[in-house]
């Protein structure tokens, strides 16, 4: 399909860094099932760096390619570093995304974000 | 390669590609033209408009020929409407499942100042002839409902809600893109004034198509021209395609019955077998539908990765997803039967015609339930699901 990048359908069809992390340091769920798309990102951290990260994603494509290339951007580097994805970024990792389908970038710079703060909370708590 | 989406488009039959060949390389006349040469051409299109005409049991001068299926559609309703507002009349009964070569042609009627009332299809996908009955009013001048649905295959009443238009003298338009040479059509028996085709979908070529309009109907031009289809529609005719649709018409309409019997089993192994998918569901109703539609949702995933999952595996299918139509929305057909938009998300479509084989079944049957148990692995709606942070929508 000439719809996606090659780079695009190889993250949508060998997903990197699915699934969960049990006792995640941060977690970040944003989307809804109503708009067809949901990313949830788990964070280990150590030393305020991404030692791990997993996605689970519900929806198009572009979404879970946009999720798989997040964590990979994102997989061993200091949150001070993470926090600046932007999910243009993401898009242009990904070689572009068609117009109506950059909301799935967006999706996944807002999940790491939530997942970041979501630590952030916890740790305060603490 | 098990090709799975002759809803959208059918491949063309040996049949209609031989018989348009000729009027490519040989008889390019115009039919127009005075000549012999030309005449060859005009001759083999009263042909192809006796043979369209016998196909669904109207006269040869009341088939229309027209580039396709939405201008069908388009010419119907407009020129219905023409009639209707020189009377003052300016309401239209619709359903709100029709194609959007419809439904956009109304909405813009709806800004000439016309009253459009769709009607509800329920949870089933099919209209009631009462329902027609209760609407028509004094101001009344077109009902319009689809002969079978494009997306969940549901075939309407279209003889009673036919007979209801009748009796109370409102022009009945149907779209009839999918139903044309798969189920059987007369205009006679169904009541039926006006109607539209389009011929990629029964194996014909496509950018070609038909409205038939009952003798009494007058038209209004969409295209304005020649005096071509008796000046109703402009333009130097597709003399090789409307003889390729007429043959296809024809073959398809002589085989309907033989094709529907394998198709029909195919359907329904298909249909039994992906049920057997826990909190999946099949939309539209199981018996009044399209021999060769298949129309599921599955919880918990979306459609577009599901499609493209599928073609991988070589499988052409089709979703009523957002992201596969363009929108933000899931398809309009799977909300009007009341799925709610998470689960209309997650729709396959699967549909079916007589090069499919038992093969392609169980390929279907094989692939498309690991496929959704792929993408129920990583959703995280599905595992919430399962755990009973949130509520299953479809049973199991």
């Amino acid at each position: 399909m000439a719809l996606y990048s090659e780079k695009v359908m190889d993250h949508f069809r060998h997903p990197r860094n699915v699934g969960s992390i049990e006792n995640a340091d941060g977690i970040g769920e944003v989307g809804n099932g109503k708009c067809g798309d949901i990313m949830k990102m788990y964070l280990k951290i150590d030393d305020d760096v991404v030692s791990d990260v997993k996605f689970e994603t519900f929806g198009c494509g572009s979404a879970i390619a946009s999720s798989s290339m997040a964590t990979e951007m994102i997989k061993g580097k200091p949150l001070t570093e993470v926090l600046q994805l932007t999910n243009k970024a993401v898009a242009e990792a990904l070689d572009g995304l068609p117009v109506h389908k950059l909301h799935c970038s967006v999706l996944a710079e807002e999940a790491i974000k939530a997942a970041v703060q979501d630590y952030y909370d916890k740790r305060n708590r603490d | 390669m098990v090709y799975a989406d002759n809803a959208a488009t059918t491949k063309m039959s040996k049949i209609a590609v031989s018989a348009m060949l000729p009027y490519i390389e040989n008889f390019w006349g115009n039919p127009s033209s005075l000549y012999s040469f030309g005449q060859k051409a005009a001759e083999a299109l009263v042909c192809a408009r006796e043979k369209i005409a016998a196909c669904i049991c109207a006269s040869p001068s009341e088939i229309y020929f027209t580039s396709g299926g939405s201008e069908s559609d388009n010419q119907a309703i407009i020129s219905a409407a023409k009639i209707g507002a020189r009377k003052n009349k300016k309401h239209i009964i619709s359903s709100s499942f029709e194609h959007h070569a419809v439904l956009h042609t109304l909405k813009k009627l709806e800004k000439d100042g016309f009253e459009i009332e769709l009607l509800d299809v329920h949870v089933n996908g099919v209209i009631n002839p009462q329902q027609v009955a209760d609407s028509i009013r004094e101001d009344t001048c077109l009902v319009t409902v689809m002969f079978a649905n494009n997306e969940i295959g549901t075939v309407q009443p279209i003889a009673e809600i036919g007979g209801v238009c009748r009796a109370r003298k409102i022009p009945f338009h149907t779209d009839a893109v999918q139903a044309a040479g798969h189920i059987p059509i007369d205009v006679q028996k169904q009541n039926i004034d006006m109607l539209s085709i389009s011929a990629h979908k029964f194996h014909g070529p496509k950018g070609v198509g038909v409205l038939y309009a009952r003798k009494n109907i007058p038209l209004t031009n969409l295209i304005e021209g020649g005096a071509q289809e008796k000046g109703k529609r402009g333009g130097t005719e597709n003399v090789p395609a409307i003889i390729g649709m007429a043959a296809a018409l024809e073959e398809a309409c002589a085989n309907m019955e033989e094709n529907n019997r394998k198709i029909l089993r195919l359907r329904n192994k298909i249909i039994g077998g992906l049920k057997k998918i826990p909190h999946s569901a099949l939309n539209g109703d199981g018996e009044k539908r399209l021999p060769g539609n298949v129309s599921f949702c599955f919880e918990g995933i979306e459609g577009e990765s599901l499609l493209l999952l599928l073609d991988d595996r070589g499988i052409c299918a089709s979703s009523g997803s957002a992201c596969t139509s363009g929108s933000l929305d899931p398809s309009h057909v799977l909300l009007a039967i009341g799925r709610p938009h998470e689960i209309a998300h997650g729709s396959l479509r699967l549909s079916l015609d007589e090069n499919n084989s038992e093969d392609d079944a169980e390929k279907i049957l094989q692939v498309v339930p690991e496929v959704v148990d792929y993408l129920r692995s990583m959703s995280p709606l599905w595992k919430d699901k399962l755990i009973g942070k949130r509520e299953f929508l479809l049973p199991e």
